[in-house]
């Protein structure tokens, strides 16, 4: 006769530590990732059916809920930015720079000014340039 | 040896990370918050001439490509990665099905894009 094996219950093991809900919270924003590529993609779509259908669109996204979301969406993806580059050190092989390793908090500095940079500029782009 | 795919999928991954850590907050802002709340856009930001005429020059063209896809393959790898966290085990089937939700995405983006 045989016992059937111990197996370690991992129902909920993230809930128990807040490092792991952070780390949950941190691969579910590829989720919100996923919505906004899709709403992109409908405007993208409406757009080729010409001025109704893309108006029909940004109606749409005019609705209170649709502002709503986009308010959550938007706290997520500011999460999104703001760990994927607090990773980034520990995806990459360590960087020597005149014989001294870069800290890893330097290369996390530089992709947030990076998301930074590039938001003013797309801001100013879609605002005031000629697109 | 069989090689591997997975490299294939990591640096999709991590090319749509990385883009979606540069773009995703500033669109998300501008065409659902910024445009339609009238918060901090002009509502002719995205005026039907404007918009129109961004899609149909090929840099326009391509960014559109690029940030829908990418943002599509990053997501498909992530989710089928975060399913095993969550206590999901998936198989082939689910694998497929959300590579080929990103392959799918990525094919529309491409045909609707050109054709504009």
């Amino acid at each position: 006769m045989t016992r059937l094996p111990y197996v370690r219950p991992m129902q909920g093991w993230w809930r128990r530590n807040p490092y792991y809900v952070r780390y949950m919270l941190m691969e579910t924003t590829s989720v919100i990732v996923a919505l906004y590529a899709v709403i992109l993609l409908v405007g993208v779509w409406r757009l080729s059916q010409g001025q109704a259908a893309y108006e029909a669109w940004l109606a749409a996204l005019r609705q209170p809920w649709a502002i709503a979301l986009h308010g959550f969406m938007l706290l997520a993806m500011l999460y999104h930015a703001y760990t994927w580059w607090k990773v980034l050190p520990k995806t990459l092989p360590l960087i020597h720079v005149g014989g001294k390793p870069v800290p890893g908090l330097l290369l996390s500095a530089a992709g947030w000014m990076a998301t930074l940079v590039v938001s003013a500029a797309v801001y100013a782009t879609v605002r005031w340039g000629g697109l | 040896m069989k090689r591997s795919n997975a490299p294939i999928f990591w640096s999709l991954f991590g090319a749509g990370g990385v883009l979606s850590a540069l773009l995703a907050p500033v669109l998300v802002y501008i065409t659902g918050i910024g445009v339609p709340a009238g918060a901090g856009m002009p509502a002719d930001a995205l005026a039907y001439p404007r918009v129109l005429a961004f899609a149909q020059n090929l840099s326009g063209k391509a960014v559109l490509f690029v940030v829908i896809a990418l943002f599509l393959w990053h997501a498909a790898h992530r989710i089928y990665h975060c399913l095993h966290d969550f206590g999901v085990h998936p198989g082939l089937a689910t694998r497929l099905m959300l590579y080929g939700s990103a392959l799918a995405g990525t094919a529309a983006a491409a045909l609707l894009t050109i054709r504009l």
